[in-house]
């Protein structure tokens, strides 16, 4: 059985905006995909343990030593609004009153 | 009839240069004479970099002429896939979003390569952010197959298979998360060698799925891969996910052959959905194998029928988490026009930026990871991915390398799997386990089908076990001893 899934509430979790089509086409390829992927759940028993990366490594640090980072201009030269040294976005919160 | 420069291998070129027969200015002269001749039709290159590249071997040239050491990759024209990062040259993973972005650094293996004196001629196209097994989703239009130009070269490196085996670099970068090297490579009928996890840094490969993700390489020999592989390989402590550990040298075994090796053939990959003309060709090539003194036997991988569907868990899982940086803050598109906040901004910046397949992931794998459903889709696909682990531990107690096929067909017609995702995942049915255990893998070129189309032969090694690999590879290599080159490079 394909999958039935709640696409705007996923898109809606993936900031994505989605036409009135694109929203109809992933429903239905959405929910073909995840009926072949949930064959996962026919193999996978409770005593295997997850893998989560092929060579597993843990707490890898470097040196605690200063080290030059990247220019302030150089971070920002992509940057699509600039305002001096940082970010331009549009507003982010209520203006107060 | 001599070949042009261009043609010969990185080991030959190498030799020349050396041998003061020809210069690194000749050597380009001869690769860009074949893109102005065929990337009107091929299409590999979406950033050429002529100037520099004119540049840089000159520089090189005039710093060989002081009778410095020469490296095995000095003056080697080499292609860059376009998810790799190059400072100061535009970088766009195929996407829209990524259309202007000029990286402030290089990814460390271009470093490595640039450092011992490789050329770059271009940046290549691909699937956008590395998604796709036909180059079909990039932004900037397909890439055609040299051998076929109605067909597909495979993805999602696409652009960087088709230039070497069009002759339009001689060595290109690709990137390898579920077969996007080898299945390219065995498309258009060249080596393509994905490296064992960590063993590459990972550091300016702009990620799409980053426990997966392996920087691997499209040559014209397996010796060349090996020289390649010897300079990529090693520690970076910008990747915390690199190995920290010797470097072997992968040329001193090469030439040792197969007599003894243990070679165990994956019997599930020569069912249902494999093209009768690729089961005959890597069958055979199997035969040389055991005429050249290898025990070859029977090898199962249990598990790997579900490794395809755990891998459209993991991979689009990881996809969304990393495609979250692209926001239209710091880099890349912003939508146009009055947004009413931030949150806004971004809906429209990503709905406008990605395409239909990078979308397509980051719905499956906010999916996956979202409440509710994440035990059920990503944390019993972490399992599978143990158990694939295991199949593969269980076959190397018993076999050296492990062979199939690469990919289940030759290249494909342009939009004949365009619109079915599932048709086009199953490309990557025999690639995909691979990357789930991190082990390294090769494809070899080992024949035609009767539409003159390239067939490829994937070997499977332990992990870190490059050298056995290559030398299985070579010896492979050189007892068929194909002169493959596409039709469309007649009288050039």
């Amino acid at each position: 059985m394909p999958v039935e899934i709640d696409i705007e509430h996923v898109a809606k979790l993936a900031r994505l905006q989605l036409s009135k089509r694109e929203r109809a086409e992933l429903a239905t390829q959405l929910g073909q995909i995840l009926e072949h992927a949930a064959r996962v759940g026919e193999v996978a028993a409770d005593d295997v343990v997850p893998t989560a990366s092929p060579i597993p490594r843990a707490n890898v640090l470097r040196d605690d030593v200063v080290e030059p980072s990247l220019p302030v201009d150089e971070a920002l030269r992509n940057a699509p609004e600039r305002d001096g040294d940082r970010f331009r976005v549009p507003r982010i919160a209520e203006t107060g009153t | 009839m001599t070949r042009p420069l261009g043609d010969l291998t990185g080991t030959e070129l190498s030799a020349k240069l050396a041998a003061g027969d020809t210069s690194a200015t000749e050597i380009l002269a001869s690769t860009q004479a074949r893109i102005d001749a065929v990337d009107g039709q091929v299409r590999a290159f979406l950033t050429p970099t002529p100037q520099l590249a004119s540049e840089r071997a000159d520089e090189l040239d005039t710093y060989l002429s002081t009778g410095a050491p020469q490296s095995p990759v000095a003056g080697i024209p080499v292609a860059l896939k376009d998810v790799l990062t190059t400072n100061g040259i535009r970088t766009t993973c195929g996407s829209k979003i990524l259309e202007t972005y000029v990286p402030p650094y290089d990814a460390t293996a271009w470093t490595r390569l640039s450092g011992a004196g490789a050329v770059l001629v271009g940046k290549t196209n691909c699937d956008e952010f590395a998604m796709g097994s036909s180059n079909e989703n990039s932004a900037y239009g397909p890439v055609y197959n040299p051998w076929d130009l109605e067909r597909v070269p495979g993805g999602s490196s696409g652009g960087s298979a088709a230039a070497v085996a069009a002759g339009e670099a001689v060595w290109a970068l690709g990137t390898d998360t579920g077969g996007s090297v080898r299945q390219p490579a065995s498309l258009c009928g060249v080596v393509g060698l994905k490296p064992t996890y960590g063993r590459i840094s990972r550091y300016g490969l702009i990620a799409f799925a980053s426990s997966l993700d392996t920087v691997g390489t499209f040559t014209r020999s397996v010796r060349d891969a090996g020289s390649m592989l010897q300079v990529l390989a090693g520690h970076d402590p910008r990747d915390a996910t690199s190995l920290d550990i010797p470097v072997p040298e992968y040329g001193a075994h090469l030439d040792e052959g197969v007599a003894g090796l243990r070679v165990g053939v994956v019997s599930e990959a020569f069912g249902e959905g494999v093209e009768p003309a690729v089961a005959a060709s890597v069958r055979a090539a199997i035969e040389r194998l055991a005429a050249l003194g290898a025990e070859v036997g029977e090898a199962v991988l249990p598990h790997a029928t579900y490794a395809l569907s755990a891998y459209y868990l993991i991979a689009p899982s990881e996809c969304s988490s990393n495609l979250a940086r692209y926001d239209g803050v710091r880099y890349g598109l912003r939508a146009e026009g009055e947004h009413a906040d931030s949150i806004a901004m971004m809906f429209a910046t990503r709905g406008q930026g990605f395409g239909p397949e990078v979308k397509r992931r980051i719905m499956l794998g906010t999916y996956a990871l979202s409440a509710g459903y994440y035990e059920a889709y990503y944390g019993q696909a972490q399992k599978v991915r143990t158990l694939v682990i295991r199949d593969y531990e269980a076959a190397f107690e018993r076999f050296d390398v492990l062979v199939s096929p690469t990919s289940p067909t030759t290249a494909f017609r342009i939009g004949e799997k365009a619109d079915d995702p599932m048709a086009m995942y199953l490309n990557d049915i025999f690639t995909i386990p691979a990357n789930l255990a991190g082990v390294p893998a090769i494809s070899v070129p080992c024949g035609l089908d009767d539409a003159g189309l390239p067939i490829g032969i994937q070997l499977t090694a332990p992990a870190l076990d490059e050298s056995t690999l290559l030398r299985a590879a070579h010896a492979l290599e050189s007892d068929l001893d194909l002169d493959l080159r596409p039709p469309l490079l007649a009288g050039l």
